[in-house]
């Protein structure tokens, strides 16, 4: 199939032919990073400039693991320690990026669509790590390779996502990725936290909504749990953690409603006590630890995708 | 493509996408006349390739298969054509990252010539002269549903 995607800014436009394409080049990469020397040659030569004007840990490690196990050269660019903390404007900054000449930029930041507004200014192309309350595309890709590898082919599955749907950019990029792929996604969460159309019936085709958090899980083939985002949290939404965590918290015993084997997911960091139980986190059904691994190859295969071949962001094709 | 060495240290890997059928091929055919399974692994050489900057598009990548240590064995590479040698340059690159081979060794079905590189093959099927621009496509029942080895030679326009 042809790839002709520039940047890789959300996914709520994307073709499951898109999707898997990204799925099975990360398959490819997965080997790599098995290998005695996890390093491969395709991106010598090229920059990649790591912009994260948001407080991040694994996905910007995870960006810099896979930008060298490609042989890229990787410049960090954080908020804090930089002109960002001076008053630089995000424009000033882009045309600061464009003066360095990075390939490909990777950037968080706290306002939604702000990975736009760079990718309209700048040669590079841009991937989103998270903007605001809107996307993270790698992390809806993660997961979707993760749960297709647990529990085979999506088609008909039935995947809960729990928690603070409302503020959570990781709700939407994996709705926008697992559906198609054909999963079906129940929505759980305290109605505050959930977005009003949605908690009200509009939802989109194959997703629904659920208040009651054993129900939602009765079946299901995987859940998802989300941050309390805290951060994020304005007065009002919630009584007490206390009484989410005892609501809305996976627990062994709930986690046992699903069919058997069905795996947990979390996209980090846990609130370990409150979204979900230790005992959980760390139990066999976790694939917490395997999501931050696969994270390295979905974000392996983007950045060979968008800055292999000369013509910087190519197309994908078929060797004869 | 038979030798009289110390099999014990013997593997295959056969370069994606026809050479890794071949190298297949090559290691049934020992286990009928030797009775001994020769280790095989398939090696996907897109990541090495010379010219990733220079073409216009990021090509597929296939998984590469090593199921053993390559450390002190004689490796034998399978290709379906030797050409200008790039690929097997990608394939020799690739298969020091899996570790330290004893040796490595080249077999291919057809050598067309117009080498770019210092490279020979150790065992070559057929030798078959070729100009630069000829097409030479080698058909696999494995991959393509027939055995055939096809030279196409481009007709000036």
């Amino acid at each position: 199939m042809k790839w002709n995607r520039r940047h890789v800014l959300d996914t709520d436009d994307w073709s499951r032919e898109e999707i898997e394409t990204v799925l099975d080049q990360t398959r490819a990469m997965i080997e790599i990073l098995q290998r005695p020397i996890r390093r491969a040659p395709p991106l010598r030569g090229r920059t990649v400039i790591l912009f994260f004007a948001e407080a991040s840990t694994r996905t910007r490690v995870s960006f810099e693991l896979a930008a060298k196990a490609l042989s890229a050269d990787v410049t960090n660019i954080t908020a804090s320690g930089s002109s960002v903390e001076k008053g630089e404007s995000l424009y000033d900054t882009v045309r600061t990026l464009q003066a360095l000449g990075g390939d490909v930029v990777v950037m968080r930041h706290a306002s939604s669509g702000a990975p736009y507004f760079v990718a309209e200014r700048t040669d590079a192309a841009v991937i989103n790590a998270g903007d605001g309350w809107h996307a993270h595309p790698t992390q809806g890709l993660l997961d979707a390779y993760t749960l297709r590898d647990a529990v085979g082919d999506l088609e008909g599955k039935r995947v809960v996502i729990v928690g603070d749907v409302l503020h959570s950019r990781v709700a939407r990029s994996d709705i926008n990725t697992l559906l198609p792929l054909g999963a079906r996604i129940t929505l759980a969460g305290p109605p505050t936290l959930i977005p009003l159309a949605w908690r009200c019936g509009q939802l989109p085709p194959g997703v629904t909504y659920e208040s009651d958090l054993d129900r939602a899980l009765d079946g299901a083939d995987a859940v998802i749990a989300l941050r309390l985002q805290r951060e994020r949290q304005e007065s009002g939404l919630l009584p007490s953690l206390r009484e989410y965590s005892r609501v809305w918290g996976l627990t062994a015993d709930r986690v046992a409603r699903m069919r058997p084997g069905a795996p947990v997911m979390h996209p980090g960091p846990m609130n370990e006590g409150i979204e979900i139980d230790a005992s959980v986190a760390h139990g066999a059904r976790s694939l917490i630890e395997t999501q931050v691994t696969n994270g390295v190859a979905v974000r392996m295969a983007l950045l060979y995708l968008l800055a292999a071949g000369a013509g910087g962001p190519g197309s994908l094709e078929e060797r004869a | 493509m038979e030798r009289d060495r110390d099999l014990s240290l013997l593997a295959i890997v056969g370069i994606r996408a026809r050479g890794d059928a071949l190298a297949a091929r090559i290691q049934a055919a020992i286990r009928a006349n030797e009775g001994v399974d020769l280790p095989l692994g398939a090696i996907d050489i897109t990541l090495y390739r010379d010219d990733l900057t220079r073409i216009g598009y990021a090509p597929v990548v296939r998984e590469s298969e090593i199921p053993f240590s390559v450390d002190g064995r004689v490796v034998v590479l399978v290709d379906d054509v030797l050409f200008t040698g790039r690929t097997i340059r990608g394939a020799m690159d690739a298969l020091v990252d899996y570790g330290r081979p004893r040796a490595i060794r080249l077999a291919v079905l057809v050598d067309r010539g117009h080498r770019e590189l210092p490279i020979r093959a150790d065992f070559v099927g057929k030798n078959v002269p070729t100009a630069p621009g000829d097409d030479v496509r080698v058909h696999l029942s494995e991959v393509d549903g027939r055995d055939e080895v096809e030279v196409v030679t481009r007709v000036p326009a």
